[in-house]
């Protein structure tokens, strides 16, 4: 239980602190490195609390996939940095004033706030089993029955995404030359091949 | 304070939620941080759904962290897509002026 707790605090600290890092580097790139940090910590806290389907899909969708993304497009851009964090401490007070709000309405809401008892108890058999063995397992025996659809909608969200984000950034460049296989099908020798007759001695 | 209970996991995600928000008031030029700042605050969603999902004893949380995992990855991706041809038409990407990106 000690470790267990230890742990949850490291990683709780780490969350937090390289989650303020992302928003208040001067680099991008630190930026997106310290999101990545910050996704492997939390992945940290979903397996100690024994969500560790979700921690590893967290692994191999933000680390793997949005945050390489991310990094693509800040190293690609040629973005002046410098620029763009003028301004920076002008919305300093403001923010801090929402963000401050925020946080004490929350934290507010979680001192007065406990789960009551008749709403733990519909849930005293747990459907974390389900007869299955691993969270993985019993995740999926949940997924493909009773949220199929919902399921299925992800898929066609992730579809849209896709064409969404190819057609946005898909221009067709002149003067660049291309595979054209219509044309390649759609010849003969009618049209490709010249007989010449060649005078003897001379060239064409 | 010992013992690891759920409200110690919503405070983790309500201090997440509030730096998110704190980076969308911060870099209100660089919109590749309010990008990652929503991330963030999709990312305290998400522990907040597990830790009730895991305090509760109902695994419905955690599939419903998925599908917010599958919007963000989708917001993401759109997000990013719209910022490298915004950064195309104008050569920078400063959001202060995105009233001109009409028409």
């Amino acid at each position: 239980m000690i470790i267990q707790t230890i742990m949850f605090y490291a990683f709780a600290a780490v969350t937090i602190a390289s989650a303020f890092m992302v928003i208040s580097s001067r680099n991008p790139v630190h930026s997106v490195l310290f999101l990545i940090l910050c996704f492997f910590n939390a992945a940290g806290l979903f397996v100690l609390i024994g969500a560790e389907f979700l921690a590893m899909i967290m692994v191999i969708v933000y680390v793997g996939a949005v945050a390489v993304l991310f990094l693509f497009v800040v190293m690609m851009l040629d973005i002046n940095f410098v620029e763009l964090r003028q301004g920076f401490l002008q919305y300093l007070p403001i923010g801090g004033v929402v963000g401050l709000v925020l946080l004490i309405e929350l934290v507010a809401i979680l001192g007065v706030w406990t789960v009551g008892p008749e709403a733990m108890t519909p849930y005293a058999e747990p459907n974390t089993t389900l007869g299955a063995a691993t969270n993985t397992e019993a995740l999926g025996a949940l997924i493909y029955t009773k949220y199929v659809y919902a399921f299925q909608a992800a898929g066609m969200i992730l579809l849209v995404a896709m064409i969404g984000a190819i057609v946005l950034t898909h221009r067709s460049r002149p003067g660049v030359k291309k595979q054209n296989i219509g044309d390649q099908v759609a010849r003969d020798p009618a049209t490709t091949i010249e007989v010449r007759k060649v005078p003897p001695g001379q060239g064409i | 304070m010992m013992e690891i209970g759920l409200s110690h996991y919503l405070v983790v995600a309500a201090m997440l939620f509030t730096i998110g928000v704190f980076g969308i008031f911060l870099n209100r030029k660089n919109v590749i941080i309010i990008l990652m700042s929503v991330e963030l605050m999709l990312l305290a969603v998400n522990i907040n759904l597990v830790a009730f999902s895991a305090f509760l004893h109902d695994l419905t949380g955690q599939i419903f962290a998925m599908f917010v995992l599958t919007v963000a990855a989708a917001e993401a991706a759109i997000g990013l897509a719209i910022l490298v041809i915004y950064f195309r038409n104008r050569g920078t990407i400063a959001v202060e002026d995105v009233s001109r990106l009409r028409g």
